[in-house]
């Protein structure tokens, strides 16, 4: 196994946590904007680090292009997601937690 | 193999995720863990593209990749309105 391979796996594992973490918080969060904030953070950390895993053993760029190419994608499209939901749920009246 | 067993692991944070469904409160919260199923899907997909070795699977995870959050969008401009009250939904 050469150095890319067990770099790429210590990157996937680096990864688990994150997701892991995002699913927990997902959980145990007390409201809606602390689990907003558990969900697209982490949970994209998680998707960069394995993306960044991926990318060091992938066999040609044209596969490391579309690897940063989804990223990027889910980057906006998360951080997008998530204004809108927190916009409407301030709309809404739901109180945050702190504030209760 | 390694592949195989962090798709699901992956899968195995997927299903605790679902709990959310079941819990709640709000309808906003259960589109969330539809959001998490999003990214998580997408992570599957690609590990399972270097475990089995089906580069193709990138592909269609490419295409995948802004599915969720059309659904989040959908949602939040077309269900989930100023007034309707959903908080016991």
């Amino acid at each position: 196994m050469n150095i890319h391979e067990s770099a790429g796996l210590f990157f996937i594992a680096a990864a688990m946590v994150f997701f892991l973490s995002g699913t927990v918080g997902l959980l145990r969060f007390p409201d809606i904007y602390t689990r907003l904030h558990a969900l697209t953070k982490a949970d994209n950390v998680g998707l960069g680090l394995l993306i960044l895993g991926l990318s060091l053993q992938a066999p040609d760029w044209l596969t490391v292009a579309k690897l940063i190419l989804i990223w990027l994608l889910v980057l906006l499209a998360s951080s997008t997601s998530c204004h809108l939901v927190a916009r409407r749920a301030l709309q809404k009246d739901i109180k945050p937690w702190a504030l209760k | 193999m390694i592949y195989n067993g962090v798709a699901l692991f992956l899968l195995l944070t997927v299903i605790a995720g679902m709990v959310r469904i079941i819990k709640g409160p709000t309808v906003a919260d259960r589109m969330m863990a539809a959001q998490l199923f999003g990214t998580c899907g997408l992570a599957i997909l690609l590990v399972l593209a270097r475990g089995m070795d089906m580069p193709e699977l990138i592909d269609i995870a490419l295409a995948f990749s802004l599915l969720a959050t059309l659904a989040t969008m959908t949602f939040v401009r077309r269900t989930w309105y100023k007034g309707d009250d959903d908080e016991h939904s």
